[in-house]
């Protein structure tokens, strides 16, 4: 090709020459920055996607062994002189356990392998025979058969957790105990059903017997209050903010520091509830009270932009014609505005809703993560969240709870993605066109 | 097209519809030196004008002449909008409307609005015609209430088209139904005004006939004032027309006589359309 005559775009006489060379370098020039510009996001959507995939991964590989609980099917003899029953309750279980592990294992002699071979089972195990007998009186001089959790180092042994191959003076169970395990193993004792226990037991000193009931009554109680309190204050201050405060410098004012409320640290309003709820006012610690207290400070901001946005995006249509038929302003936004906006604030306050049930900071510094072996009563007893009780677990020393901690964090997540694919869901329903 | 034989055009229907309202009635609305203000820019200058009872006024203009902001003075729509300020005295039946002691709710029921996009409420056709009646206590049970709904949906020439289906959403109707659903929501509250602010420009031909069959009905009990930017609908509809030009009343007369021969050399020029 001339390179003379084709390559600038403009001819001699002023035409366009569209098929020169420095045209199409040009084009090409253009078309490359798309594809960049399409490979830039593609990457940036791999990344995110990639790290979240990492992180569901790493949970799910850590927690899945505490989905199961290793049980372990023992025969109990009741043995009528240990029990009186005209009291059950007081009847000497210990031993009633001690005994039925002792002739399970003939051909120990030593009373404390005895005891090494009944810590197989959970530390409680005695209460819960004691809880079946009182029950079913009639078990008294019977043998039954009862199910019974394992405790930690063997629930991690059967696991796998807990590496069989290391040396003896390294491992957490040393070879006789395994023996005596392996015996039951062979009889067919052991049994790893699913571990409905993570979520219906309270927290617990044993890793095998904790679970999240109590975090997660606690976690409903802290929601409820942070509604109760957020709610009707959030879209009373954003119907206030939109519909009636004149737009003068003040309200300005108001505006700037709710929306900078919003991205105040959540430990700082830790601290509030600690100095004035618990320290000034006197509440109780560890309260879901307080700790909705605080939460719902948190939520407050969120709620009132949230509504705002609603409200804007009625149409000013349907105002007038409120005005029009000669309706006053409360009758104007109560009757027409608001009804319009309540999917939109509904949406937002599950969001809301959902940020609250993860945070953790200002729950820390009120004392919810103190140990809480029950549920809460009340709103004003000592409690714990799922999020604190997750921390709580993560510090703990037991093998059992390096794998509740992951599961615990699973079932949140299960929590926050329920909520949030109900808000969208409701969005996508309540959406209205005008 | 041929300036003069538009105009001409005009002027016959103006005549035709001049004959019924020879005999001057009395002035219903009486506008007096109002001047409009958004923020610091004027809208209005100084417009004074009698709209008389009973009777079709139609406001034309170009757009952005204020023709719809003054439209809005007379039930003080403009009061919901903060940087609006209105000056002057407008009386509705010799009553000041900015009397402090008179409540403006009242005013807005006395003084319907229909507005250029049809706009009913997302509620059931027979709540969209009820709820003026229940805010106002005009209606105290279920049957005085059945009552205003039949009976503003008649004079709204609805009635045959909707009485089987009031439960429905008023927003399912058509563009020339749901806008004949606004006028009987504004006629449910016994207004003795109705203002209409374009009603027609978002409607097709035949919705818009029929609107305007419904204007010459309803004059005969209620006083209508028009804004519109159809000089044709204005000579079909209006019995007196108020020429407006950037903010200025330039003109105000019979129907008949703006179209055929205007005083102001402006007025002409809009009705022959050198501008607009």
């Amino acid at each position: 090709m001339a390179e003379t005559t084709v390559d600038s775009t403009r001819n001699a006489d002023g035409t366009v020459n569209w098929s020169s060379d420095a045209a199409k370098r040009s084009r090409r020039r253009r078309y490359g920055a798309d594809t960049r510009l399409k490979i830039y996001g593609l990457t940036a959507i791999i990344i995110a996607v990639g790290v979240l995939g990492i992180l569901l991964a790493t949970l799910i590989i850590d927690g899945r062994t505490a989905f199961v609980q290793t049980r372990v099917t023992v025969d109990i003899f009741v043995d009528p002189e240990l029990v009186d029953p005209e009291n059950i309750e007081r009847g000497n279980f210990r031993q009633i356990v001690l005994d039925s592990i002792a002739s399970k294992y003939p051909e120990l002699e030593d009373p404390a392998d005895v005891r090494t071979a009944r810590n197989i089972l959970t530390n409680n195990a005695h209460f819960m025979v004691r809880d079946e007998v009182v029950a079913n009186p009639s078990l008294i001089g019977q043998t039954f058969e009862i199910v019974i959790p394992a405790s930690d180092p063997f629930d991690q042994l059967n696991k796998g957790v807990i590496d069989r191959d290391l040396p003896e003076d390294r491992r957490r169970v040393n070879d006789f105990e395994i023996a005596l395990f392996d015996e039951l193993v062979e009889q067919g004792r052991i049994s790893t059903p699913l571990n409905w226990g993570l979520i219906t037991n309270s927290d617990s000193r044993f890793p095998e017997l904790a679970g999240l009931r109590g975090a997660i009554v606690g976690s409903f109680y802290l929601l409820l209050v942070t509604f109760l309190i957020s709610f009707p204050v959030g879209i009373a201050a954003a119907v206030y903010l939109e519909e009636f405060a004149p737009k003068n410098r003040w309200t300005g004012l108001i505006e700037v520091n709710i929306n900078n409320l919003a991205a105040v640290p959540s430990i700082v309003f830790g601290l509030l509830g600690l100095a004035v709820f618990i320290n000034f006012i006197g509440l109780p610690r560890s309260a879901p009270l307080v700790g909705g207290m605080v939460l719902s400070l948190m939520t407050l901001p969120t709620m009132i932009i949230v509504t705002r946005a609603a409200l804007k995006q009625v149409p000013p249509s349907i105002r007038e014609g409120g005005y029009g038929v000669g309706a006053s302003k409360h009758q104007v936004v109560m009757h027409h505005v608001l009804p319009l906006a309540i999917p939109g604030i509904l949406t937002g306050t599950i969001i809301g809703l959902a940020q609250a049930l993860g945070e953790t900071a200002p729950l820390l510094l009120i004392g919810m993560n103190a140990f809480v072996p029950g549920d809460p009563g009340g709103l004003t007893d000592a409690s714990t969240a799922l999020p604190t009780q997750i921390f709580i677990w993560a510090d703990s020393p037991e093998r059992g709870f390096v794998a509740k901690t992951s599961a615990g964090i699973l079932v949140l997540l299960g929590f926050l993605i329920t909520m949030n694919a109900v808000a969208i869901y409701l969005r996508r329903r309540l959406e209205r066109t005008w | 097209m041929d300036e003069s034989s538009g105009a001409s055009d005009l002027a016959k229907m103006a005549t035709a519809n001049a004959g019924s309202s020879d005999k001057p009635s009395k002035v219903k609305v009486g506008v007096k030196d109002v001047n409009v203000f958004y923020g610091p820019k004027q809208a209005l200058f100084d417009v004074s004008i009698d709209i008389h009872d009973r009777t079709v006024t139609s406001f034309i203009g170009p757009s952005g002449c204020g023709k719809s902001t003054f439209l809005r003075c007379i039930n003080r729509m403009n009061d919901t909008i903060d940087i609006a300020r209105v000056e002057g005295d407008i009386r509705i039946d010799e009553t000041d409307i900015h009397d402090p002691n008179l409540d403006v709710v009242e005013l807005r029921a006395r003084v319907g609005m229909v507005f250029q996009k049809p706009n009913p409420f997302p509620k059931s056709i027979y709540e969209n015609i009820a709820y003026g009646p229940k805010i106002h206590g005009l209606a105290q049970n279920k049957a005085t209430t059945d009552e205003i709904v039949e009976s503003s949906l008649r004079k709204a020439a609805l009635w045959e088209e909707v009485k089987d289906r009031l439960q429905e959403p008023g927003t399912g109707l058509s563009g020339g139904q749901q806008q004949r659903l606004c006028i009987a929501r504004a006629i449910a509250v016994s207004p003795e005004v109705i203002l209409m602010d374009e009603p027609c420009s978002a409607l097709d031909p035949i919705a818009t006939a029929k609107i305007e069959d419904l204007i010459a009905e309803l004059r005969e009990n209620y006083t209508i004032i028009i804004v519109t930017h159809s000089m044709q609908q204005a000579a079909r509809v209006s019995q007196t027309t108020a020429f407006f030009h950037l903010g200025i009343l330039v003109e105000v007369g019979a129907t008949d006589f703006m179209f055929t021969n205007p005083k102001d050399q402006r007025t002409q020029d809009y009705i022959t359309g050198r501008f607009g």
